[in-house]
């Protein structure tokens, strides 16, 4: 055992030989990979608890709507709390300067995700409709703040923030509010609200299946329009976006196929093959965070006041031999979880059915 | 009134973390008595094994709801709310961190999933699998978390450095010399580098001197937990003779886990207090206000602790009694260093931990006398009929909380000034040296500044230190408000929704898994269960109906049946 652990940890050491800098872009992919599965996996179940309120007729109906994501959101969340983590491991500068920058932000989200954390939990426990109506709306509410705010982060991040030298945030609240970030905020919702509505349809059956059809296109056609509004503004307004492009032209892959990643939504549903559009919307979420990230490279939080006080990939970063160990730990960690992830789905595969045990 | 920044802080992160604290040890102690259920059932194939599983997992499940709803805030506060430790610590911190999710909370929350909603899904033993798994994933996470604040505690594996960083061109760009490396430069600003903690050894950073028994104490505290609750609502049974053989059945079972746990936790506990003492001397006296480093050192019982005449008033105290503890001194007579040797800006509060150390050990105390004395009526057989000691039970679980909580209220507040704490300057021969003035000094680290002035910090990092420095003291009062309102909220639903399902009881024992898959054996089922609530008067027509369709409501009498 204890030999085992010593060839671990020399193995650690063998990580050593990459050097701080490219061990910090690993990082820095890594970090996007986790932030590609948790906007995917808990972006349709965000997505589902914007759209209850109004796609779910009546308390059957609510329950079938909560219950397709019951057994797997906490899971799904994890993937945040370790992004967390990874971020405070990884880039311990990015993490203090961002977290205590947004710090109101970051509070309204923490209010947003207790909400929908025991909105779940509480609901079912008592019959009473003004109780459950309670619940309903807190889930609500704390799915649609959550995205919002998701999204008004990464318009932040890609407008750059004013930093001082010690790079501690120097903005105000309301600078964060900002009409291109709410933009982005607004596009965050619909996505999740288009994805979650697919994902609602491929986990329902019968009439209440067929009622949500409408829904998915609605959700698609308001998703498309701040699609292009956003893509616009960025090309103007974040000059940055547009330079690594030009500077790796490989890297327009990723855009032509967010595109045609949208239009095949769309195709998708009317031809009736779901499964595809969920497929595509995941694809589309993937992109953008492709995007936002090629976006920001080598930056980790761009300055918008003196770009020398920008938080870089390197500056944020951890120790070489830190950045060598988490990469153990998450080579050794990650394939585990995506196994038993991958069980658990396999587990709750199917349409929802209202158990015994359901909320 | 001026806001404080770093006093809200404070405020802001105790309230947390003692919230959240309330959850883990209950999640943590009542997940080892499912494995057992669970196991138990495997083996004997008794229904009532199940009948206890399935009751004891639907407040589990309620209880890890809100542990996770309130350790997310945990995870980000650092950020917010103590920016500047976070930049100091990060390296070493944060790992430990980002190991707990990527090993426990994955674990425990797609394993959770199986147990509380797999019961028609999976078989017996995956189902006993997935309990195992989740039970394992809430005590990887008390590792990591603990690791994180043990090395805080008494920091080792790792050593404080100046920063460097790459140096950017006037258009952002990076620079690379001849060699085309990235040109870096040590990051120093208005003459001060910046420095923090770095790993150099990461299993020397795990084991650091504290962990261990650190660690075994946490559990053993949330075993403490786990087994006291469930003796604390089986009693409660057994007083309303309601369900009556399945609280004494469980009550069994609970009573030796809790009993092994309060023995060995006075052990351990015992050992903790003397590392606490060759790491952190300030903390343990503290702990017992204790001033004199010269002659006997005597183990206060009683008495008002006054830090500004530094003694301890209206004192009832063992003669040499803390001589003997703090160094296994049959003699009664070694010294032990006191506060007044100790820098005064160096010394921690007195009165909290002073108080919150004599109520752990009160609790403490207290159980072990109880069970112990519970087994001996066990066995004259007359347990169950003293109603004294059924509300001494009840009782228990809250003092168990509170047990938990204020432990962990001395080990943090004993702790202050630092958060990140410095070690002891030693000798040799392993003796802390003092300085000129006869004061205990902690460790320095050394650098240069480019100009070779020599630049020194303490090897550590004091509280007033850590908190962020780009949040105002509103936002932070702002917070606190939301903070109490939505937990006093979810406290409040907590206690409301537990004591509905006390109330309700455990199910009828019934056979096997699989069985009620689809919604026709629920009618089936269903009428039974409205029988069983009728019964128990829990049945109200009235608030049943509501705008569910026809369809719903043979769906809405399932078995469990609080849970429409
Ligand atoms: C049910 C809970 C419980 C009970 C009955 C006890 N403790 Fe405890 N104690 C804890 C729960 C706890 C804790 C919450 O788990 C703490 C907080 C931090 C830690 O390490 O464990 C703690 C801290 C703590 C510390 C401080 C550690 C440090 O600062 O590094 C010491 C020395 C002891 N305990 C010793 C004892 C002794 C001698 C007990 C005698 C019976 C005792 N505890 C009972
Ligand atoms: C790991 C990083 C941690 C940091 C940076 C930290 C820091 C702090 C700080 C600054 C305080 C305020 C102290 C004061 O008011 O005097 C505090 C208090 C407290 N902490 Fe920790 N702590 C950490 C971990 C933990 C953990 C894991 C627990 C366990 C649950 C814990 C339990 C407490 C408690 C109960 C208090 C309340 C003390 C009071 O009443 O002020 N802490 N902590
Ligand atoms: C300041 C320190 C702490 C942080 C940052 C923290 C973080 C978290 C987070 C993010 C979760 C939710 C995980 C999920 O989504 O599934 C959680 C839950 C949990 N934490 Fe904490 N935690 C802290 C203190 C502690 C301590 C001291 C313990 C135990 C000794 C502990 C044990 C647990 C357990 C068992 C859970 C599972 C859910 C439950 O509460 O029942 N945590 N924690």
């Amino acid at each position: 055992m204890i030999e085992a652990v010593n060839d671990l940890t020399l193995f650690a050491d063998g990580f050593l030989s990459l050097s701080r800098n490219s061990l910090a872009n690993i990082w820095f992919l890594l970090l996007a990979v986790l932030l590609t599965g948790y906007a995917i996996l808990d972006g349709f179940d965000l997505g589902v608890g914007i759209l209850h309120p109004f796609v779910a007729r009546n308390n059957t109906e609510r329950r079938l709507v909560m219950n397709s994501i019951g057994p797997i959101w906490d899971g799904n969340e994890v993937w945040l709390v370790t992004f967390g983590g990874a971020l405070f491991a990884a880039f311990p500068e990015a993490y203090a300067t961002v977290f205590s920058g947004f710090y109101l932000p970051l509070m309204l989200l923490l209010f947003a995700l207790i909400l929908r954390a025991v909105s779940l939990e509480f609901r079912g426990k008592v019959t009473s409709n003004a109780w459950r109506h309670l619940w309903d709306s807190a889930f609500f509410l704390g799915s649609c703040l959550a995205t919002f705010l998701f999204g008004v982060a990464v318009g932040n991040m890609m407008l750059g923030v004013p930093l001082d030298p010690h790079h501690e945030y120097i903005g105000t609240f309301l600078s964060l509010l900002n009409p291109y970030s709410i933009v982005v905020g607004l596009l965050g919702v619909f996505a999740f609200a288009l994805h979650g509505s697919i994902f609602l349809y491929l986990k329902t059956e019968g009439d209440f299946q067929q009622h949500l059809r409408p829904v998915m296109w609605r959700m698609y056609f308001v998703f498309a329009a701040l699609f292009v509004v956003v893509t616009l503004w960025t090309t103007f307004t974040v000059p940055r976006a547009v330079e690594t492009l030009h500077a790796h032209p490989w890297l327009w892959v990723v855009p032509i196929l967010n595109v045609l990643a949208v239009l095949n939504i769309p195709r998708a549903i009317s031809k009736g093959i779901e499964g595809y559009a969920f497929i595509s919307s995941s694809c589309v979420i993937a992109a953008f965070v492709v995007l936002f990230i090629t976006a920001l490279f080598p930056f980790l939080v761009p300055a918008s006041n003196d770009i020398s006080n920008s938080l870089t990939i390197l500056n944020a970063s951890s120790s070489e031999k830190t950045l060598g160990i988490m990469l153990l730990i998450a080579l050794i960690g990650m394939p585990c979880v995506i196994a038993y992830s991958a069980v658990i789905y396999w587990t709750f595969r199917g349409k929802v059915k209202l158990e015994e045990t359901s909320y | 009134m001026e806001l404080d920044l770093v006093f809200l802080s404070r405020i802001q992160f105790a309230l947390t973390i003692m919230f959240h604290y309330l959850f883990p040890p209950l999640t943590i102690g009542m997940g080892v008595v499912l494995v057992y259920l669970g196991g138990m059932y495997l083996k004997t194939r008794d229904p009532a094994y199940q009948q206890a599983q399935k009751f004891w997992t639907r407040i589990f499940g309620l209880n890890f709801a809100i542990g996770v709803a309130s350790g997310i805030v945990m995870e980000f506060q650092f950020g917010t709310n103590w920016a500047t430790y976070s930049r100091f610590v990060g390296d070493v911190f944060g790992s430990a961190l980002a190991a707990e999710g990527i090993f426990a909370f994955f674990l425990e929350s797609g394993f959770l999933a199986v147990l509380i909603f797999g019961w028609n899904r999976v078989g017996p033993r995956m189902h006993f699998f997935s309990t195992c798994m989740v039970s394992l994933g809430s005590i990887f996470s008390s590792i990591w978390i603990v690791v994180a604040n043990s090395w805080q505690q008494t920091p080792a594996g790792s050593h404080i450095v100046p920063m460097t960083r790459e140096v950017l061109d006037e258009h952002g760009q990076r620079m690379f010399n001849e060699n085309g490396e990235l040109i870096t430069a040590p990051w120093i600003i208005d003459g001060t580098p910046v420095m923090r903690a770095e790993v150099t050894d990461f299993w020397a950073m795990v084991f650091n001197p504290s962990t261990g028994y650190r660690l075994s104490h946490v559990l053993l505290g949330c075993f403490i937990m786990g087994s006291f609750f469930i003796l604390s609502i089986c009693a409660w049974y057994i007083l309303k003779k309601k369900h009556v053989d399945f609280a004494k059945r469980s009550f069994r079972g609970a009573l030796l886990l809790a009993t092994v746990s309060s023995l060995l936790i006075a052990i351990n506990g015992h050992q903790q207090a003397q590392n606490v003492y060759q790491y952190q001397p300030a903390k343990l006296a503290a702990f017992e206000g204790h001033y004199e480093s010269d002659g006997s050192a005597d183990l206060t019982l009683f008495g008002i602790p006054d830090a500004e005449a530094e003694t301890v008033h209206a004192r009832v105290a063992i003669p040499g009694g803390l001589s003997f503890l703090v160094h296994d001194d049959l003699s009664f007579s070694k010294p032990v260093l006191g506060l007044d040797q100790i820098r005064p800006e160096h010394r921690p509060p007195i009165w909290i931990p002073f108080i919150s150390w004599r109520l752990m050990i009160g609790i403490g105390t207290f159980f072990i006398l109880l069970t112990l004395f519970s087994y001996f009526l066990l066995w004259k057989g007359t347990l169950f009929e003293k109603r004294w000691i059924m509300w001494a039970y009840v009782a228990s679980a809250g003092l168990a909380v509170v047990a938990n909580q204020v432990g962990w209220v001395a080990a943090e507040v004993g702790r202050q000034p630092w958060i990140v704490h410095p070690p002891i300057v030693r000798g040799d021969d392993g003796n802390p040296i003092l300085d000129e003035e006869g004061y205990l000094q902690y460790k320095m680290v050394e650098a240069a500044l480019p100009d070779g002035t020599p630049y020194q910090r303490y090897a550590g990092l004091s509280t007033e230190d850590g908190v962020s420095k780009a949040v105002a003291a509103e936002h932070v009062a702002a917070s606190i408000v939301m903070f109490l309102f939505i937990y006093m909220l979810l406290g409040a639903v907590w206690i409301f929704i537990l004591n509905k399902k006390i109330q309700h009881g455990p199910d009828p024992p019934e056979e096997g898994f699989g069985e009620s898959k689809t919604v026709n054996m629920f009618r089936l089922e269903g009428d039974r269960e409205h029988q069983h609530r009728a019964d128990a008067g829990l049945w109200d027509d009235t608030v049943q109906r509501d705008d569910t369709v026809q369809r719903d409501d043979t769906v809405q009498k399932t078995p469990g049946g609080d849970h429409d």
